[in-house]
């Protein structure tokens, strides 16, 4: 952690956005090195993502996933812990949903299981949260090699179920059968289109407003309560943690499991959502997007919206790159989303000593005779 | 001086200075910790350097070592100009330190050690015979007795202290710079290192000792000068100064803390200790059958050398770690191994803990300092509701102790990083205070702290202790020992050795008690 | 012979041969963790060299430039990894993610830029390859010395440089650790920078040494994936190598010969997952190949978690130099 003497908004906005440019700007130069217009391709970009009908929808979708693996992030980074753990977790609350809803749909009313199924991958994904938290308080494993292993594991899990126990009969690729009729979440073109709005389709649904409530709740739980205050302390200081009497071991699973839980929505909004069944793969590495997600909105629910909506755009927009570029598909993204987390992440404070040279001088000046 | 001029005119003779700084200048962003510094070392000789924590001496010795670059002025080595970019160019010129923390590789042994960075060529193996038989002439030439195969975290530190030295040696060092070297060391090693130093020095090799404890420039040091807030305040040769003529240069006006304070009225037993012990992950006892009484209206000393069991205590008596052995009783309430004891229970029993260390637990350096100044305290019904925080009363609770205690600046939103030692100290303080707690654990509560700053804690503490608060108070300061407390709890080897009223006791007896000698040996020797 | 036994010989055949880009990776995470650096970029800078080497080897029709190629632009990723967590003391941990995900979204763009289909290399023919060698007297051996004879037909001939390469860069690394002077100094850092710095040697110069062998290690092993075993450059080839390396060198905790032999563990269960599917076992059942692969990885926690001896990482891994004040 290192202390800025930076002004709070240089803090917060000037440096994010800094090195969001960076990253695009090589990002640009890039494609135009092999042979495109960079510039054009952001055009198709942004209007694929809020122009074209539906794309706003898809865009938005998008977000809500990265809505919950960022702030899955977010939550561990306050105890300082690097949960890279997300794709797993999420692809466990996949299995906490299809779980539930295979084995209670029909059984119980509708809404009930959409409810349980809800909870089934918060638990699931806590799960394969707090395994690793308890390894590394408990038996002192290193965090970030735990998650990357437990991404494979759950990763064999679900090949192992889906092209097993739990596969279709009379199907050829690995996914569960489809849920009981009205086992969703409505869809928003479906929601506006009965009021009378067209909104063109799009996957866009209830999900988006979870999605929203968990920034709030974060938000809640990180800076007005009791644990959150005992998180963060732990994060910054597991001695003065000790200290105080707040047992870091404790907060370290505690932390851990909640994270899991939000990385494990993000199947509410893909396979509750969409899917209505559970595949192979459907996390398509929206985990580790949450990592850039969270570095870049600096740990904070609003932050995180702002970015999540970022890579929201960047997904959908590079989605239509592939129908207007020969060259430009959607990889481009994917290679955006490396320079990103290099730029905002590895990278973040490359611009601190020029800026503290441009703002402090300016302050000096304010203030004459400081010797 | 005569001797200054002879070096102006003959450039070309042998400089009587080993060393010489000239107006040497370093900051630290806003912080000047070097400020104009010159200093001349004379060749062959014992030289102190003096100042309270934090006056810029590990700087000034970090850039005579090559550690760090100074920001203007220069440096000579035997009369020769000399820039040092790294260490490597003052080692080239026969510069060697021995840090305050030790630069030794854990898991090596003690002869990679001190080859590490001069090892010769490409193979190892030829190295490190080779260093063998150059490293025996050495320790037999200086005392220093090592075995050079053994693994360098298993040695006691005394003996990591003379790996270091031997380092130093082994790279061709004429000037040995010794950063706060007794801190760690028991008084039986601190002897034992003053012998090596004297034989190095009458092998020729010039030594800066780097220290702020008075005695020991007046023991072992031929000349001294003193640092005060960056800046160099006095060059003198020792015999000519007194402890008190130098304190007061340290300081910058006569000294106050060794004001003795008045006894306390004693009231009735607030803590009782008895046979408490801690036995470590390693298996090692570091506190052995603990057994004391702690009234309110008394303040209870606890002397002794750092890591000799005192950080245990306060670790046991403040529910952090519960005792392996043995018990305590508060009210009617007993805790021992199986008793649940922990620090909310503790706090809820009316006892506080200033800690030792308050960067890594007194407080969250990160932390806004309304955020710090509730650190095991936020379930505090007047700072929220139910699982909520209330920022705003939390805000305005920190502005009060702030104003009372007098923390500057003023300001609950600043970074607890941001205040200076002695501000932070007072945030931690007023926090434990204000829940005007029955029992009060105080550790090292004026360390790094200026000089404004400890009087104020002081009076604070002796004004606690008259309204009838208990107090233990664990310091490896002697002298604020003494200053504050009724009676004295001497610790070695995790162990007490007796416990004294201030008023029948001596320096002298206490620091025999320190090296190990229990009380009724230490009355007998005395008589 | 059984065919038990020749079943046997054939799954540590390809043991070797899936065990081989591992052998390199695992010692390049050596050498980078050693140093104090955590690498998790094994991954990444795989998946560039292998593409790197490739592209060039199509181009030029020379494996050998091919993998020079490859082994520079590998060395550059190292770079990137140290201007991020050396220079700017950034998370070693995000700036490695960085480089996979940069990685796998770079060779794509590029090779369809270049070769326009859909991401891969055009398949690369023999002579722009690294071809197995087959040792020689194979065949008098076979006929005249019993049992070894079998298994140096089987086993050891018929494998390309590159195998041997990796094979050879495990004792190279513990020469280098433990023999010489440069890797002293090397563990040191990686153990107490302060000692290194204080002794005269500088952090950065020493840690940035440790990342380019780094570098070279992960660029033989993308070498090895695109121009010896296969034919040319494939979307996301590396498929996770990169990760159970990394597992390897841990299990192995640290120590080039221990992590030899956890590659050569985690290649063997790989190898034999692919023979497995189907086959019932006595007592287990039915063996499933899905769960099998993720046995190194289950094992690694397992031995993490210090379920299996103590692991005692570099001490001063992760954390940037920064001079105490």
């Amino acid at each position: 952690m290192q202390a800025s003497r930076l002004p709070r908004y240089v803090d917060i906005c000037v440096i994010p956005i800094l090195n969001l440019l960076t990253a695009l700007f090589v990002a640009g130069i890039i494609i135009a090195i092999i042979g495109e217009n960079p510039f054009t391709a952001l055009s198709v970009m942004l209007k694929g993502a809020f122009v074209y009908k539906g794309g706003l929808g898809y865009t938005l979708f998008y977000t809500t996933n990265f809505i919950f693996t960022g702030l899955a992030v977010a939550v561990a980074f306050h105890a300082m812990l690097f949960n890279i753990g997300g794709e797993g977790q999420a692809a466990m609350g996949g299995l906490g949903i299809g779980l539930v809803a295979l084995s209670l749909g029909g059984i119980l009313p509708v809404l009930v299981v959409i409810a349980l199924a809800i909870l089934g991958s918060a638990l699931f994904g806590a799960i394969w949260g707090f395994i690793p938290g308890y390894l590394q308080a408990k038996r002192g494993s290193h965090i970030v090699i735990t998650t990357i292993m437990f991404n494979f594991i759950a990763s064999a899990i679900m090949v192992w179920l889906l092209a097993g126990m739990l596969m279709a009969p009379n199907q050829m690729s690995p996914e569960t059968i489809s849920f009981q009729n009205g086992v969703m979440l409505w869809q928003f073109h479906d929601i506006l289109n009965r009021l009378g709005f067209d909104i063109g389709r799009s996957p866009l649904n209830l999900s988006f407003v979870l999605a929203l409530i968990c920034c709030f709740l974060v938000w809640l739980l990180i800076w007005r309560t009791h644990l959150g205050y005992r998180i963060r302390a732990t994060g910054f200081s597991p001695k003065a943690s000790t200290y105080a009497g707040y047992k870091p071991e404790t907060i370290i699973i505690i932390t851990m499991a909640i994270s899991g839980a939000l990385a494990g929505m993000m199947a509410v909004n893909e396979i509750l959502g969409v899917q209505h069944r559970v595949i192979l793969n459907f996390t398509s590495g929206y985990g580790f997007t949450g990592i850039a997600v969270a570095l870049m909105g600096r740990n904070h629910p609003l932050g995180i919206i702002f970015a999540s909506l970022l890579f929201g755009a960047l997904f959908q927009g590079g989605a239509e790159l592939d129908f207007e570029f020969q060259t430009i598909t959607r990889d481009m993204v994917v290679m955006i989303q490396g320079l990103i987390i290099l730029f905002s992440g590895a990278l973040a404070y490359m611009f601190n000593p020029m800026l503290e040279k441009l703002f402090l001088n300016e302050e000096r000046l304010k203030e004459p005779n400081n010797d | 001086m005569k001797k200054k001029i002879l070096e102006q005119k003959n450039g070309g003779q042998k400089s009587p200075f080993a060393v010489s700084l000239k107006s040497i200048c370093k900051s630290f962003g806003p912080v000047r910790a070097n400020d104009e510094i010159c200093l001349n070392v004379s060749s062959g000789t014992i030289h102190g350097i003096i100042g309270e924590n934090g006056a810029g001496k590990s700087t000034l010795m970090s850039i005579l070592y090559g550690f760090y670059q100074p920001d203007s002025g220069d440096i000579q080595v035997d009369g020769k100009a000399a820039i040092f970019k790294q260490p490597s160019d003052a080692i080239r010129l026969g510069i060697g330190m021995v840090h305050q923390h030790f630069m030794l590789v854990p898991n090596f042994t003690a002869l990679e050690n001190i080859i590490l960075g001069s090892e010769g060529k490409m193979g190892l193996k030829n190295g490190l015979q080779n260093a063998k038989l150059k490293l025996e002439e050495l320790k037999s030439t200086y005392g220093l007795e090592v075995d050079l195969d053994n693994v360098t975290e298993d040695l006691p530190v005394g003996i990591q202290q003379r790996i270091e030295i031997l380092k130093a040696l082994y790279r061709g060092a004429r000037v040995l710079i010794l950063d706060e070297p007794t801190g760690v060391l028991t008084p039986q090693e601190t002897d034992q290192l003053f012998e090596i130093l004297l034989a190095l020095k009458s092998e020729g090799v010039t030594i800066l000792l780097i220290t702020h404890k008075l005695h020991e420039i007046m023991a072992i040091t031929d000349e001294v000068s003193v640092m005060r807030q960056g800046k160099m305040v006095a060059n003198t040769l020792t015999k000519k100064t007194s402890p008190e003529w130098l304190a007061e240069q340290m300081v910058g006006r006569s000294v106050l803390v060794n004001t003795k304070y008045e006894s306390g009225k004693v009231g009735s037993v607030a803590l009782s200790a008895d046979g408490i012990g801690v036995t470590d992950k390693r298996g090692f006892d570091s506190l052995k059958n603990a057994t004391f009484d702690l009234r309110s209206g008394e303040i209870l000393g606890i002397a002794g050398i750092a890591g000799n069991g005192q950080s245990e205590l306060l670790s046991v008596l403040s529910g952090i770690t519960p005792p392996s052995r043995g018990n305590f009783r508060i009210n009617d309430k007993i805790f021992d191994s199986k008793n649940h004891c922990s620090p909310g229970l503790m706090r809820e029993l009316g006892l506080s803990h200033v800690p030792e260390d308050r960067h890594a637990e007194g407080l969250v350096l990160p932390f806004q300092a309304f955020e710090s100044v509730i650190l095991g305290y936020e379930k505090n019904p007047s700072f929220g509701t139910g699982f909520f925080t209330k920022p705003e009363q939390i805000q305005a609770h920190c502005a009060r102790l702030q104003d009372s205690f007098d923390v500057r600046p003023q300001n609950p939103t600043l970074i607890s990083s941001q205040f200076s030692g002695g501000n932070q100290q007072k945030l931690v303080l007023s926090r434990e205070i204000s829940s005007a707690p029955k029992i009060l654990l105080v550790g090292q509560p004026t360390r790094g702290v200026d000089i404004g700053a400890i009087e104020f804690i002081h009076k604070t503490l002796i004004k606690m202790r008259d309204s009838g608060c208990a107090i233990l108070l664990v310091s490896v300061e002697l002298e604020e020992i003494l200053s504050l407390s009724d009676r004295i709890l001497v610790m070695n080897s995790g162990e007490i050795m007796g416990i004294v009223s201030k008023a029948n006791t001596t320096k002298a007896m206490l620091g025999k008690m320190m090296a190990g000698i229990p009380l009724e040996k230490a009355i007998e020797e005395k008589n | 012979m059984t065919d038990f036994w020749f079943q046997f010989l054939l799954a540590l055949d390809s043991t070797l041969r899936v065990a081989t880009p591992l052998i390199f990776c695992a010692m390049a995470g050596i050498f980078s963790e050693r140093s104090g650096i955590i690498d998790i970029s094994l991954e990444g800078k795989m998946l560039m060299a292998a593409f790197v080497a490739a592209a060039t080897a199509y181009a030029t029709g020379s494996p050998w430039i091919g993998a020079i190629a490859a082994i520079i632009v590998s060395i550059l990723a190292s770079l990137i990894h140290g201007f991020a967590c050396i220079i700017h003391r950034g998370n070693q941990v995000i700036s490695g993610l960085a480089i996979n995900i940069l990685a796998s979204g770079l060779t794509v763009i590029i090779g369809i830029a270049l070769f326009r289909q859909g991401g891969q290399t055009p398949t690369l023919p023999r002579t722009s390859r690294f071809n197995s060698l087959e040792l020689p007297f194979v065949d008098f051996m076979e006929q005249n010395v019993p049992i070894f004879g079998i298994i140096y037909k089987e086993l050891l001939s018929d494998h390309n440089i590159l195998v041997w390469a990796a094979l050879a860069s495990v004792g190279v690394t513990f020469y280098i650790l433990f023999k010489t002077t440069f890797g002293l100094r090397l563990r040191a850092v990686g153990e107490k920078p302060e000692a290194i710095d204080s002794a005269g040697i500088s952090v950065t110069r020493m840690r940035f040494q440790a990342i380019i062998i780094a570098g070279i290690l992960c660029g033989l092993a993308g070498v090895y994936l695109s121009t010896a075993t296969g034919a040319g450059f494939v979307k996301e080839m590396t498929a996770g190598k990169g990760y159970i390396a990394l597992a390897a060198m841990i299990f192995g905790k640290w120590k080039p010969v221990p992590a030899l032999f956890a590659c050569l563990l985690f290649g063997f269960l790989e190898a034999v997952a692919a023979r497995v599917q189907g086959v019932e076992i006595m007592l287990i059942g039915e063996i499933s190949s899905d769960l099998l692969i993720a046995l190194p990885y289950l094992l690694t926690v397992i031995l993490l978690a210090g379920f299996i001896g103590g692991v005692t990482p570099p001490r001063a891994i992760g954390q940037p130099y920064i001079k105490e004040r």
